[in-house]
């Protein structure tokens, strides 16, 4: 996994609640078997106007010219703004792969669903919640200001706008520990193989059908 | 102090915590299937690990299997994409060693059936899959829901995931459900009352004399639909129902261990005084026959109410998506649910797809015949298990007879990640869980219902009360 320290990046608006991981990633890509190259395919069915399939060509397939990602002011963007409840619905990891493959690095919203919350913090990406009232007033200053930017500044848990404006935000210390340094949980885990076992052996009287 | 039912299971599973609550939870069941694992057996394998407890894991493919003929098996997949990740899944659980009901075994199925089914799902267990339906697993009074594929890898790797305790809540149902009304109403009513956003952050535990009085079908269909409030997990207390259920299968504890397995499990409800960080509370006589209309499970309303208008939306946000719903969905505002044609009809899922379902359905359809302006209703049976029971009560004849297919199990066009799709445009009478936009194939517009309702729309040919058919 990519550490993540500190992102200077330019700001996608995405102004819908309750965007599913149906809609991030639609489920025909999802039977791939590898972990990389969904970019292309995220939110393929509002980026584009016919039906995408694996192995298409993408770079030949006529894009939604209303769909704001496709806006060319938003190229390059790797902070995704949206609303509440972002990455509602299925527990595909295929939808922050996906997101990541695509460039952002971090997504800013009032809340977010759980498993995708989780998922995100696994591949490297940093999912930001503000209060409603703030994320109306960025996407109020992205509307306003072509190339807006903000800065994401995970050590300081703080984001800042281009007037200089710093919002807090909190985010939990183990989950902050694994970002900035880019370990995968399996290796910090595995330190407590002890414990593990210890607790596998009592366990195993307590409850031998488990072990059946 | 008096403990919830989360509390104690999660207390129970409690391998290491550190400061900030971050904490080392132990997995007893790790259920899996093609579409989410093959990233974590292929991390697995490059980092030179294998399953810390190969027991414990049980592989099942069903999202991409056909439900039409397979008796040319796996090689029989016409789509080479999803034959491979089928064919994937095989081949690790054959490297590692997994036990796994293939496609033909008559043991396969939708993984959220085939565990309980199997009695691979057990009371007071931590039970995990890389799938957010794993949720309905807490209907036995187990800690159970979704996983991302790191997640999967991590339990392969460690038998372990790294997780915060959630807050509790309680939804509390009590009195008597209307004849015609079910637990898929209780699950969708509860969303319409708290939102998709509501259990965010939250496991739900079930309760009430509703809930008690439900069968552990009806409990699994509630639990499965916790995600869709927001919650990752659901769960009920043990009690008799429970016990009788798990009895006899063939992953359940036998003889003494039986016993001594019946004396834990009994202690696995919430205590008397147990505090929960919310609770909300539903009257079971008051609750609908419901039909989701948008593109949300909680955009609902009861069978004789109608789309809602924008002026009843809560803020700009949620007008504004009412607005791509009603677009989406080709409705427009105060239509009447019960004047709205469907295409067609889906009777399936982890959702719904269990024998009481079947037989629930199957009431309706009896000696009736499906509409003429419905052009496919489908019955995927959830395994090949409830396929077999169904036929041997004849279900499957009833079906047939009043012009519905009769499939093989699998997830079906719950996702159609397999051949079964809606078209662009058409609308469908689903028992599945999710309404999102392509859910069910790219442009397709999805009504969620009960099996009983969506038998009856079959029949109708548009939603109509089941409680007056």
């Amino acid at each position: 996994m990519d550490k993540f320290t500190k992102l200077d990046g330019l700001v996608a608006p995405l102004d819908r609640a309750n965007v599913d991981t149906d809609a991030i990633i639609p489920k025909q890509f999802l039977k791939s078997i590898k972990r990389s190259g969904f970019g292309p395919n995220a939110f393929d069915e509002w980026r584009y106007l016919n039906h995408g399939e694996p192995g298409m060509d993408n770079s030949k397939r006529p894009v939604n010219p209303d769909f704001v990602l496709n806006q060319p002011r938003y190229h390059g963007a790797s902070v995704l703004l949206t609303r509440e409840n972002f990455g509602c619905g299925s527990s595909r990891e295929h939808a922050p792969w996906a997101l990541l493959d695509y460039g952002f690095r971090a997504i800013i919203a009032p809340s977010f669903a759980d498993i995708f919350f989780n998922n995100c913090f696994k591949n490297g990406i940093l999912p930001i919640k503000l209060d409603a009232a703030i994320v109306d007033q960025l996407f109020n200053e992205v509307a306003g200001q072509e190339g807006y930017k903000l800065t994401v500044d995970l050590e300081n848990q703080v984001v800042v706008t281009p007037s200089g404006q710093r919002i807090a935000f909190e985010v939990d210390a183990h989950r902050k520990y694994c970002l900035l340094n880019g370990f995968d949980d399996i290796g910090l885990t595995l330190r407590h193989v002890d414990a593990i076992k210890a607790f596998e052996a009592k366990y195993k009287v307590a409850q031998p059908w488990l072990f059946n | 102090m008096a403990k919830t039912l989360y509390d104690k299971l999660w207390e129970s599973h409690v391998v290491h915590q550190e400061a900030d609550g971050t904490a080392l939870i132990y997995i007893d069941r790790h259920l899996v299937h093609e579409v989410t694992s093959p990233q974590a057996f292929e991390g697995l394998k490059l980092a030179g690990r294998k399953p810390w407890r190969v027991g414990s894991i049980l592989a099942v493919p069903d999202h991409n299997v056909p439900t039409t003929d397979r008796s040319s098996g796996v090689s029989g997949i016409a789509d080479p994409i999803s034959r491979l990740q089928v064919e994937t899944l095989d081949q690790n659980c054959t490297d590692f060693g997994v036990t796994e009901f293939k496609m033909n075994d008559q043991r396969q199925g939708i993984v959220h059936v085939i565990g309980p089914e199997q009695g691979a799902t057990l009371p007071g267990m931590t039970v995990v899959c890389g799938d957010s339906h794993t949720s309905t697993h807490g209907a036995f009074g187990a800690l159970a829901h979704g996983i991302g594929t790191s997640e999967v890898e991590h339990v392969l790797a460690t038998q372990c995931l790294v997780a915060k305790k959630s807050k509790a809540m309680q939804v509390k149902v009590e009195g008597q459900l209307q004849k015609g009304v079910t637990a898929k109403d209780i699950a969708l009513a509860v969303i319409g009352k708290i939102g998709t956003a509501g259990g965010t952050g939250y496991a739900i535990e079930f309760a009430g004399s509703a809930i008690r009085g439900l069968s552990m079908e009806g409990r699994m269909t509630l639990c499965n639909m916790a995600i869709e409030a927001g919650a990752r997990a659901g769960m009920v207390a043990v009690d008799d129902i429970t016990i009788d259920y798990v009895k006899g299968r063939p992953f359940a504890p036998k003889a003494e261990q039986w016993d001594a397995a019946v004396a834990y499990w009994r202690m696995l409800h919430s205590d008397e005084g147990a505090k929960f960080d919310a609770v909300v509370e539903l009257k079971a006589g008051d609750i609908q026959p419901q039909v989701t209309w948008g593109t949300s499970p909680e955009m609902v309303v009861e069978v004789s109410g109608r789309v809602p208008d924008l002026a009843q939306a809560k803020d700009d946000v949620q007008r504004g998506d009412w607005e791509r719903a009603y677009a989406y969905m080709g409705l427009q505002a105060n239509m009447r649910i019960s004047e709205i044609n469907i295409d067609k009809v889906f009777i399936g899922s982890c959702t719904n797809s269990r024998i009481e379902d079947l037989r629930a359905a199957a009431t309706v359809a009896k000696g009736r015949k499906v509409a003429a302006n419905v052009k496919l209703a489908l019955v995927v049976p959830g395994s090949g298990l409830v396929k077999a029971q169904a036929e041997q009560e004849g279900l499957d004849k009833i079906f047939k007879e009043a012009g519905f297919e009769w499939r093989e199990p699998g997830c079906s066009m719950c996702l159609a990640m397999n051949a079964d799709r809606l078209e662009p445009g058409e609308r469908c009478a689903s028992t599945s869980n999710r309404n999102f936009e392509g859910r069910q194939g790219q442009g397709g517009r999805t009504h969620l219902v009960s099996p009983e309702m969506a038998a009856a729309a079959a029949i109708a040919g548009h939603f109509v009360d089941v409680r007056n058919f």
